[in-house]
């Protein structure tokens, strides 16, 4: 029990109100956003050391005791994701300081970038189905705002699509809420758990969990991912930053607890269902990414990939691959942010968004070019980089429990991903230089430095992947024995 | 009761389906909005119609309570739809104003800039 807990959520909630306040003060505005992503960034850091030596926490709300009452819960794995959403966030306020239009920055930008990240942190760390409802629908009303923001036409356009599926996704989520509280009677996830393993996983709960995992397809882009690469390549560059990074890793984080903690017994049945949806999304994911030559498109489609491959290591379900699930989802949301700052960028220096009409950049921007270079290294999964360890992990895992056809699946897909930034690379870095010496619009700091941090963050992650072992193999154990989990809530 | 009220959600759900797919943008919205409204009585058949009396501690002994936790459920769904709906029809506005039209099938047209 302890108040820190709900702080993740409770400072950006409160620093995004106060912001609206502070409207012309647009420095304020800047600085006060970041010091929350800051703090958060220590809370995490607290949280997930208390966690090792004090096992999993809760804070109950107004003291109601649970089942009755709301609560957070914060394991390894929630606590993880959100000191990485916290470094993650922090570094792209940062590119949005010098990036974002004066217009935007007046019109609330970083009162809803607060609040989006409120939603996802609490997403990750609540211990009722309904309430993540809740943080869900706070990310998303946060997310439509920025999506739309500059109201360009095909910003309008998107938006509205883009509202349209996640109204439909919600409603079923609502539903699927409704025929789980019909049958068991109570919404809090430990006890839900519990009365699944009592009164064993009946057909019923069997399609009640199907109804979920249509809802957290939708969220994740688990295959009906349609509307994904339009609405990510859309806003700002520092937006879809944001949204490539964590949005659809919370709908991937939901997918992973609501089937290790709640509908794990019938695993021939939903986890086989998984592991045809993340084969069937790698490959989609990989023709997508090789069709476009819209810079934009090729880095969405790539999002699409890494959703595939973090659910093969949900679907195979053994310790090995549910660890690498974690440390690869660590790994995305670091690198993903970085693909779409650096894919932003480009089109900010060239005008041009299309990777046929981009070339010879790395004579204009040296440094810019092997950061793009280190970033495909780092996705294709080459050693010493971030990585790595999560192929290893997941493709052990595969091993293990046989699946050798999400296996192939899985790396194959990465070489379609080194393939399509490859072909990224070549147009647009190297070849002849189409901008002369006198059009060559600097590379501001401010652009650079948000780009070098998550650079060092690729390699740190990738060479610290041993002292990180602890944390994540505590996080993957808590997934595999969901009585450890149960016992924190109930249980104490 | 439940009976009724299951199929006043079907019908609500099937008004709802036909208006999304229209092409008209506000018919898009109000579907959504009547979407939601067939959620929310979802919710509280649910919890169980008409079982007993008002879920108010220090009632008479014995009485049977009507489970007052859908309503909660309910009550803060209504609350999101209202900010949902509310935020569609400004996007829904603000797209009319730029494009225009509000018809669906006039908008594939714009190009990535």
């Amino acid at each position: 029990m302890n108040n820190l807990l709900v702080m993740p959520m409770a400072i950006p909630v409160l620093a995004g109100i106060l912001l609206i306040f502070l409207r012309p003060y647009v420095k304020a505005q800047r600085w006060i956003s970041f010091f929350v992503m800051i703090a958060n960034i220590g809370i995490s850091i607290y949280l997930l050391n208390w966690i090792q030596t004090d096992g999993v926490q809760r804070l109950d709300f107004g003291g109601w005791q649970p089942p009755f009452g709301i609560l957070f819960v914060a394991d390894s794995f929630s606590v993880i994701l959100v000191l990485t959403t916290s470094i993650v966030t922090a570094i792209c306020l940062l590119y949005a300081f010098s990036s974002v239009e004066k217009s935007y920055e007046n019109m609330f930008f970083y009162s809803f970038v607060n609040f989006l990240v409120a939603g996802v942190n609490g997403s990750f760390l609540t211990g009722d189905l309904f309430n993540l409802y809740v943080c869900f629908e706070v990310m998303l009303l946060a997310s439509y705002v920025l999506i739309a923001l500059g109201g360009r036409k095909v910003q309008l356009r998107e938006s509205m699509k883009y509202l349209v599926i996640n109204i439909l996704s919600s409603w079923f989520f609502l539903i699927a809420i409704a025929y789980l509280y019909g049958t068991l009677g109570t919404l809090n996830m430990a006890h839900l758990s519990e009365r699944i393993a009592e009164s064993g996983q009946t057909p019923l709960l069997t399609v009640i969990s199907i109804v979920f995992l249509t809802v957290f397809a939708l969220k994740s882009g688990l295959l009906l991912y349609f509307w994904l690469p339009g609405s990510y390549s859309v806003p700002a560059t520092a937006v879809s930053a944001l949204f490539g990074a964590l949005l659809t890793k919370v709908g991937i984080y939901v997918m992973i607890r609501t089937f290790t903690l709640l509908f794990y017994h019938e695993q021939q049945i939903t986890h086989l269902l998984i592991g045809i949806l993340a084969g069937l999304t790698l490959i989609g994911g990989s023709i997508g990414a090789i069709a476009y030559k819209d810079i934009r498109q090729i880095v969405a489609y790539n999002v699409i990939i890494a959703v595939g491959f973090i659910l093969v290591g949900l679907a195979v379900a053994t310790p090995e691959a549910l660890e690498g699930s974690i440390y690869y989802l660590m790994h995305d949301m670091i690198v993903k942010a970085l693909l779409f700052l650096l894919a932003g960028t480009m089109i900010i220096v060239t005008g041009e968004t299309r990777i046929d009409y981009m070339s010879g950049l790395i004579r204009n921007y040296p440094l810019f070019g092997w950061i793009f270079f280190i970033v495909m290294l780092s996705l294709a999964g080459v050693p010493p980089l971030s990585g790595f360890i999560g192929k290893v992990l997941v493709g052990q895992g595969a091993v293990n429990s046989g699946s050798y056809i999400l296996l192939a699946l899985a790396f194959i897909s990465s070489i379609f991903v080194l393939y399509s930034l490859l072909r990224v690379f070549l147009n647009c870095f190297w070849g002849e230089t189409i901008i002369s010496e006198e059009d060559e619009i600097p590379m501001k700091k401010g652009w650079l430095i948000p780009c070098v941090l998550l650079t060092a963050g690729t390699v740190i992650l990738g060479l610290a992947a041993e002292p990180l072992a602890i944390y994540v193999q505590d996080a993957a154990n808590t997934l595999m024995n969901p009585q450890i989990y149960i016992d924190a809530v109930l249980n104490d | 009761m439940e009976t009724l009220i299951t199929i006043l959600t079907g019908v609500l759900v099937s008004v709802a389906t036909y208006l999304i797919l229209s092409r008209s943008l506000i018919r898009v919205v109000l579907g959504t909005a009547v979407l939601s409204h067939a959620a929310h009585l979802l919710i509280m058949t649910m919890g169980g119609l008409k079982t007993g009396g008002v879920p108010i501690l220090g009632g008479e002994d014995g009485e049977a309570y009507v489970d007052a936790l859908p309503q909660a459920l309910i009550l803060t769904s209504i609350v999101i739809s209202f900010a949902v709906t509310a935020m569609s029809l400004v996007l829904a506005y603000r797209t009319y104003q730029a494009t225009g039209t509000d018809k669906l099938n006039e908008m594939r047209g714009i190009k990535h800039e």
